[in-house]
This record gives structure tokens, C-alpha cells and sequence, in this order.
């Protein structure tokens, strides 16, 4: 009863600035492949058989495979986790809001760690169980313990997409169909889910993709993915050029999996228009007799999530304390990490406005290809972009290598697609309707954009902004070769320290890191509770 | 019908952007993004402030850029000791050895770096390949043993790192650890073995194994352990941890990363290390080394530099807080340590160690990535 005759192409009717503006942000998007084509040219063709060869191959399908199980087990914690803190009567909502979320800014190579510590053979799990007569208990690591480490990192970002879209959608459509007769559990199925849809998958996609880019948490975990392949192309030989074919068929992946979700969500365009646009709050769900077995959920999800890295943390500054070492607060990086972070969230925002207002308003073949296009180096890992930009930017902009503007621009650009998720999935829910009506009663497209949209967008606004931050202030190799020099943010602090085996000088940057968070993620749930 | 005039875009866009409405947001983005601005310019790399490069090395002073694969935790003191000595303006940029290399080689002419200091020989070598490195002085060279500098002069040794046998000491006694890494493709190691065949360290070592016995036996040697179903991590480090975690037994790492458990956890830490000695491959000691760019742009300051880092007092500091090996004469290791003579090392050039790329592709041979 929703569906909408098919559009065939709107993208005619797309405004002439809204068109260049996204036209140009997918150009930015895609400079790294230009640099990627301009290394894989140079490959001695003797060596290719070093990338081209069967075991590529199954690298390859080992990736795809955790992509996809990372992908099935964010949409499985995110979205009843998303619902629970926004729409039932849960203890402790609001702090759940905020605690389900900080889990996105703790590094992966750091809840991997952690992992270990824990859950190794010999980990403290095992010496809680030694008086049990637990003398090991099975490895952890492979792509068990990869899936559940990056599950755990990333599933914040369907939980604050899905937030964003329970938080615009009109109960009044729930409402209706209750009063109709249908039950809540039937009203959720047919109504909510498919209202959340674009959003959840949305959020899966970049939980995904985080998992093609990551490398902390395969390399500690013995996983043997495609981003680490990248890795030991350059650090083992140097070669930029075999490193740069791999990142290339990457780029491949990227594209296919960006593709797939256009497809699953162009079935959901029939829900335009969903967007609350009254003042009224959604009603609150009682839980009941399922309130104990949620709130155990939620203990359960932020207690491997964030209480096992962040005791991890505790436990490394009580020992490092234990043996002398002073504790380590390093104000100017915690500083530093908010700038870049801020600066980088404000700008992607800025940047991903064009391409997502475009796909949800004008779609059309082109629009969805400079989206795709947009998502170009968000799944390559950080290493290939660095160099990408310092290639690019020597050569290009020397004014501007290794400055803050430079560093905050690349996170942008490489990091939008998490704004445009959130940002195109409000504005389909959103329509143009509203907007049209204040068109008719005189107001300029600009101003009725800015009066009418732009408010309602809002809550979408705020939660790409924030998951670009929590992103940014934990990126590590972006930081360390593209920063101004001498430039050290929270994850530069803990890496410097980890990486040589410091870990109590590693635990003051990283508990900051966690607090740093925490507050952004309160702060922004605040702002966006009370813009209700 | 879509793209014809460029020129719109200025005029439509522009003026679209600048009137971001969100209310109490909209201060917050104008105030971050002059802060912003203001840390960009302010901190912006001191490149434009330095003279040309032609000046006489006479005395050195201006500013000096270092990229260090060494982390700051490890020469951060050291460096900063340099700064206040000779009232040079360091910039250092801190970041792995290999990422490094590979950004001064992107940077190409534009490198604002004047020296590199990293990790492992093999990073220089690939460096020094491309031309991107100066030859040093002969009385800078000549500090350290032949053994420990490049023969085309492009590098120099700072400290040694050397490769050993950690085990895990609730398990084994040292006197029985095997006296030839050759050993441990015996499978009474089966399921025993840690090990980070990724890292560049690993790499230098089977490079060694291949100078020394040959390609074949470097092959075979890596099929052995890889019978052996070793586990396999990412770095030296976690190698350690593995072992203090009970997951393997034994791991084959540089013999520093034990210094700095010992010293934060304390002496229940259950791991030591066993030096191999005898001129075996697992021996080598690679050096951790320095080398002036070719692009330099102040090559004085990187000259007295490179000759600060091969002072008794900066071998000294490396003796005593990385627990690395002094290169030069009349600086003792760490007492903890055997001393340099008795780990001996196996008579290999260092410089041969840059042939990464065929030992990657030894490795991937063997199957063990």
C-alpha cells in the first residue's frame, strides 16, 4: 500500500549545485585509486606471481567469510540493543545509550589484547578457574576470535544508525497499526523493521567493510585476512607496487559489498516519508517479564565490549603502578585527538550532505555510483591511504603535507561513509514533502531545505558527526605519518608505548581514550534528547 | 544537461554551505574550525624556516627533521638530550620502521626529512636502493665495527638487537635449550613454537639463513617448523606474552622485549631468554641504524646527529634503558646480558639483509604465509 511508482531515472530533476557538490566529494573519494593505478602499473611483472597465485584466493574467501559473520553478528547485538535504549522502559536507558556505544573508540588491536589476556589459554579466565583444577582452557584466536573482537568494536555502528532512525520515525505509523488490532510483536515485524531497514543496513555495511580494513585485531588474533596480506607486502619488501594490486582487488570487494547493500535497500524506498514530523514522543514499551533477560543482554554485550578492555587497561596501570611506574596523563594528546576527531566529524558531515541528499532524493544509476564511489577507502586499511596521501599531496599540495588540515581532511574523506549512511537513510524517511510544502507557501529551496530538512535530519546529523569522532581518535597509522610533525593524539600515545611492550605507559592514554569518549557519546545523546 | 558549466558550481555551492544552520552547532563548528586553522598553522612542518642546504657543516644549528622508527617510549629521552646539548630544533616523526621507509620513498624530493633513524638494517637498505640516501663520512663509519654498516657508507649501526630463543622458564631449564636453531624443526616441538614470520626482524634472521646455508636449507629449515604446527604472531612482543601465557613454549624473538617484562612485571615474569650463539643464523645480531637523506636540508645538524647517537654517553643509554647492545668501543653491555663477544653473532654483511623481497617469497614458498 506504501509502493511508489518506480523512478526511473530522477536524476534530470537533481538541482544543478547539489549534483556537482556530490560529483565533486566522489572525486575526492576516489584519488587513492588513481595513486593505487599509478603504483600497480609500475609492478615488475616478474614478481606478480607473489600476489597473483591460488593462496590470494583463499585469503580472499577467508575475508569474505568474516566479513559476513561480522556483518550477521553487529545486526544481531546492534539492533535490539538500539531499540532497547530508545524505546523500552529498560533500567538504566540512558546510561545504556551511552555505554553501548563507547565501545566503537577503543582500538581494535586493544579489545584484541585484551582478548588474549583474558581468554588466553593461560589468561586470567584460566586462573579464576585453576583452583577448579583448570589447568588451560582452548585457544582463542583464529576467525572465532576474530569475528567476536571486531563484532565487539564495531557493532556501535548499527546500534547509533539504528538509534538515529527509531529516533525520526513517526510512532504515529506504529501507532496505527496497533489500533488496527495487530500486536506489538507483529506491528515491530511488519512496520518497524522494515521502517529501520535502510538504516540497519547501513550500519552493517560499515561494521563490514571496518572488518575488510582492520588489521589490529586479525594480526593479534592470527587471522589471516586480505588487509594483512597488504601489510606484509610493505613491510617485507617494500613494494609498493604488489601492495597496491592487493589494495586494488580490496577496492574490488568494497564495491561488490557496497553494491549488495544498494540492492537490499532500494526494497525499501516504499517507507518514504515516515519521519515524525510531529512533536509527540513514541510511547515507551514495558518489557515486563523480559525486562531481567534485557538488561542481562546488555550487561552481557558491555561487559565483553567495554569492561574487559577497559580492566584490561585498569589492570595494566595497577601493575605498571605496582612496579614504579608513574602514571602517564597526556593532556596535549587527548587535546590533539579531540581536534583531529572534531574537525574530521564537522567535515564529513559537511562532505557526505551532498552525496546522501542526492541518492535518497534523485535516485538514479549515477547517484548510487557516486555513492559506491564514495565509499572508495573506507574499507582499504589506513597504511595504503597515508601513502596515498602522501604521495598525492607531495606532489600536489606540498603547502599542505603534514598539517592538521591535511590530516583532518584525509579522515574525512576517507571516513564519510559513516555519515552518509545515517544522513541518506534519514533524509529517505525524512522526503520531500515537508520541504515542498514550505516551497508552496513561498520559502527558496535553500531556505526551506535549511528551515524544514535540515532539523529533521538533525538526529542523522549527530550520529554520522559522532561516529566519524569515535572512529577518527582511534585511527593510528593515518595519525603517525600524515599528522603535523610531532603531532601525538591518544592512539599514537598508546601504540608508541604498546608496541614496544610499555603497557603501563600505554594505560593512561588509553583510559583517557575511553573517557574522551564516553563523554562525546553523553554529550551527543544528550543534545539529541533534547532536540525531541 | 548535468555537467556543462563548471563555473555554477563556485556560485550555487558556496554560498549553500557557508549557511549551515544548526543553531548552538554552528558556534561550536566556527570555533573548532579557527582552532583548527590556528593549530594548522602554527604547527605546520618547519621546512620554510630552514636554510639551504649548501652551508658548510662548520658548526651545526637551525632545525633538524628525524623520522624514527624507534618509538618514543625507547629514544624519546635520548633525543631530547641532543635538542638541549646543541641547541638544535628537533622535529621527530615517530611511526613504524617499515611505514617509514616506504613514506620517504612516496615523499620522493619532497621529503622534508633530513635523517632516518630505524629499526632494522634491511629498512635503510631499501632506502639506500633508491637513492634516497647520502654516503656518511668515513670517522662516522668508522665508529662501529665493519660488521654493523653498510659497505657503501649510506648507513651506520647505532645498537644491537639480537636474536634469541625465549622459553618458557616453568617448563624448560636453559641448559637444555637446543645450541642450533636447526633444532627446532625436530617434532618434539610439535604445537611448542611462537613465532611472527610478518615481522621484519623474523625477516633479517631467514635473510641470515640464507647468506649462510643457502636458499635450499633456509627452505627447508622454515618447511621443518611449519611441520611443527608453530603458532603465529604479529610481532616480538606478542610472541613474549604467548609464552608468559602458557600458549607456546618457545619463540624465536630479539632478545630486548624480555628486558622491559622483566623490568614492568618483576622477576616472576616466567620467560627468559637463551642466546644461541656458536655463529648459528638464530645468532645474527642486527643493528637498529641511521642514515642521512640524500634531500636533506640541513645535513650538518644530520651529521652531528647521527655522531650524537655514537657518543659514549648516547651507547650508554642505549646499554642501560633499551637494553640493547652498545656498538661502539669501551661501552659495556648490560650487565644482565652476555656480552657482545660471546653472542657471536654469524660473519654475515648486514648490507646483504636488504634481499627482503626474496625471502618473502622463501617464506611464501615454504607455506608459512
Amino acid at each position: 500500500m506504501f509502493r511508489s511508482p518506480r523512478p526511473v531515472s530522477m536524476l534530470g530533476r537533481a538541482p544543478r549545485p547539489l549534483l556537482l557538490g556530490a560529483l565533486a566529494v566522489a572525486g575526492l573519494a576516489v584519488l587513492p585509486l588513481a595513486y593505487l593505478v599509478i603504483r600497480a602499473l609500475e609492478a615488475d611483472p616478474g614478481s606478480l606471481d607473489l600476489v597473483l597465485r591460488p593462496r590470494t584466493a583463499v585469503v580472499a574467501a577467508s575475508t569474505v567469510g568474516l566479513a559476513l559473520l561480522v556483518g550477521a553478528g553487529t545486526i544481531a547485538l546492534g539492533v535490539p540493543l538500539a531499540w532497547l535504549t530508545t524505546r523500552s522502559d529498560l533500567p538504566g536507558r540512558r546510561a545504556w545509550a551511552v555505554l553501548t556505544v563507547v565501545p566503537l573508540a577503543i582500538p581494535s588491536y586493544v579489545t584484541g589484547f585484551a582478548f588474549l589476556a583474558t581468554f588466553g589459554p593461560r589468561g586470567a579466565l584460566q586462573g579464576l578457574l585453576a583452583p577448579l583444577g583448570v589447568e588451560r582452557i582452548p585457544s582463542f584466536g583464529g576467525l572465532f576470535g576474530a569475528t567476536l573482537v571486531l563484532v565487539l568494536v564495531s557493532y556501535p555502528d548499527v546500534v547509533l544508525a539504528t538509534r538515529a532512525a527509531l529516533a525520526r520515525t513517526d510512532p504515529a505509523v506504529e501507532d496505527a497499526a496497533r489500533l488496527l488490532g495487530d500486536r506489538r510483536s507483529v506491528v515491530f515485524r511488519r512496520i518497524t523493521l522494515p521502517i529501520l531497514a535502510p538504516a540497519i543496513a547501513a550500519g552493517a555495511l560499515l561494521a563490514v567493510l571496518y572488518a575488510l580494513s582492520d588489521f589490529g585485531a586479525v594480526s593479534l588474533l592470527q587471522f589471516d585476512s586480505f588487509s594483512r596480506a597488504i601489510y606484509v607486502q610493505y613491510r617485507a619488501s617494500f613494494d609498493r607496487s604488489l601492495a597496491a594490486i592487493l589494495s586494488l582487488m580490496l577496492v574490488g570487494m568494497t564495491f561488490a559489498v557496497a553494491w549488495g547493500e544498494s540492492r537490499v535497500r532500494s526494497r525499501a524506498s516504499a517507507f518514504a516519508g515516515t519521519a515524525r514530523t510531529s512533536r509527540r514522543p513514541p510511547s515507551t514499551v514495558p518489557l515486563g517479564r523480559w525486562t531481567w533477560p534485557a538488561f542481562a543482554f546488555c550487561v552481557a554485550v558491555v561487559g565483553l565490549a567495554l569492561v574487559v578492555p577497559a580492566g584490561t587497561i585498569g589492570w595494566w596501570l595497577i601493575r605498571g603502578i605496582g612496579q614504579g611506574e608513574p602514571v602517564r596523563v597526556v593532556v596535549d594528546a587527548a587535546l590533539n585527538s579531540f581536534l583531529a576527531g572534531g574537525g574530521a566529524a564537522l567535515t564529513a558531515v559537511m562532505l557526505a550532505l551532498p552525496v546522501a541528499l542526492l541518492v535518497a532524493r534523485y535516485p538514479s544509476p549515477v547517484a548510487s555510483f557516486l555513492e559506491t564511489a564514495a565509499f572508495t577507502g573506507y574499507a582499504l586499511p589506513g597504511i595504503v591511504i597515508a601513502l596515498a596521501v602522501v604521495f598525492l599531496s607531495t606532489s600536489a599540495v606540498p603547502v599542505l603535507y603534514q598539517t592538521l588540515v591535511l590530516l583532518v581532511f584525509a579522515y574525512a574523506v576517507r571516513f564519510m561513509p559513516q555519515a552518509i549512511g545515517t544522513v541518506r537513510a534519514a533524509a529517505v524517511s525524512v522526503g520531500p514533502r515537508v520541504e515542498e510544502a514550505g516551497r508552496t507557501l513561498g520559502d527558496g529551496p535553500v531556505r526551506a531545505f535549511v528551515r524544514l530538512t535540515l532539523p529533521l535530519l538533525r538526529p542523522a546529523l549527530v550520529a554520522g558527526g559522532a561516529l566519524v569522532f569515535l572512529t577518527t581518535v582511534k585511527e593510528l597509522p593515518m595519525a603517525l605519518l600524515l599528522g603535523p610533525i610531532g603531532f601525538d593524539t591518544l592512539a599514537t600515545e598508546i601504540w608508541d608505548a604498546a608496541a614496544e611492550g610499555f603497557y603501563a605507559r600505554a594505560a593512561g592514554p588509553a583510559a583517557l581514550l575511553l573517557v574522551l569518549s564516553a563523554a562525546t557519546v553523553a554529550v551527543l545523546l544528550r543534545n539529541e534528547e533534547t532536540t525531541r | 544537461m548535468t555537467i556543462r558549466q563548471p563555473p555554477d558550481y563556485d556560485r550555487a555551492v558556496v554560498p549553500k554551505q557557508s549557511r549551515f544552520p544548526l543553531r548552538p552547532a554552528a558556534r561550536a563548528t566556527a570555533v573548532l574550525l579557527i582552532a583548527l586553522l590556528a593549530v594548522a598553522c602554527g604547527s605546520s612542518p618547519g621546512t620554510a624556516s630552514q636554510q639551504p642546504a649548501s652551508e658548510a657543516p662548520a658548526s651545526a644549528s637551525g632545525s633538524l627533521t628525524v623520522y624514527s622508527g624507534r618509538s618514543e617510549s625507547l629514544v624519546g629521552p635520548l633525543l631530547e638530550r641532543f635538542e638541549t646539548e646543541t641547541g638544535i630544533d628537533v622535529e621527530v616523526n615517530y611511526a613504524g620502521t617499515s611505514e617509514l621507509a616506504a613514506t620517504i620513498l612516496e615523499e620522493g624530493d619532497a621529503s622534508p626529512a633530513d635523517v632516518f633513524f630505524g629499526q632494522d638494517a634491511g629498512a635503510l637498505g631499501a632506502l639506500a636502493a633508491e637513492g634516497r640516501l647520502a654516503a656518511l663520512p668515513q670517522a662516522t663509519l668508522d665508529k662501529v665495527d665493519e660488521r654493523f654498516r653498510a659497505d657503501d657508507g649510506s648507513w651506520v649501526g647505532i645498537s644491537g638487537r639480537a636474536r634469541v630463543v625465549a622459553f618458557d622458564d616453568r617448563i624448560h631449564d636453559a641448559a637444555d635449550m637446543p645450541d642450533s636453531i636447526a633444532a627446532y624443526t625436530d617434532p618434539q616441538w610439535k604445537g611448542k613454537i611462537g613465532w611472527a614470520p610478518t615481522n621484519a626482524s623474523f625477516q633479517s634472521f631467514v635473510t641470515a639463513f640464507r647468506l649462510l646455508e643457502g636458499d635450499d636449507a633456509a627452505k627447508a629449515w622454515l618447511e621443518g617448523v611449519q611441520a611443527n604446527e608453530p603458532k603465529v604472531y604479529e610481532g616480538n612482543d606478542a610472541v613474549l606474552n604467548a609464552i608468559a601465557a602458557g600458549e607456546v613454549e618457545v619463540g624465536f624473538i630479539n632478545h630486548y622485549y624480555l628486558m622491559v617484562a622483566l623490568a614492568e612485571q618483576g622477576d616472576t615474569f616466567p620467560v627468559r631468554n637463551h642466546f644461541i650463539g656458536g655463529e648459528d643464523p638464530g645468532a645474527l645480531v642486527n643493528v637498529a641504524s641511521a642514515g642521512i637523506l640524500s634531500t636533506a636540508k640541513n645535513p650538518a645538524a644530520a651529521q652531528a646527529f647521527v655522531d650524537y647517537l655514537l657518543t659514549q654517553e648516547s651507547q650508554e643509554y642505549f646499554a642501560n634503558e633499551t637494553h640493547e647492545y652498545p656498538l661502539i668501543e669501551g661501552v659495556p653491555a648490560n650487565p644482565e646480558l652476555p656480552a657482545l663477544d660471546e653472542v657471536s653473532s654469524p660473519d654475515i654483511d648486514l648490507s646483504d639483509l636488504s634481499d627482503l623481497e626474496g625471502t618473502l617469497r622463501l617464506i611464501q614458498d615454504a607455506g608459512v604465509l
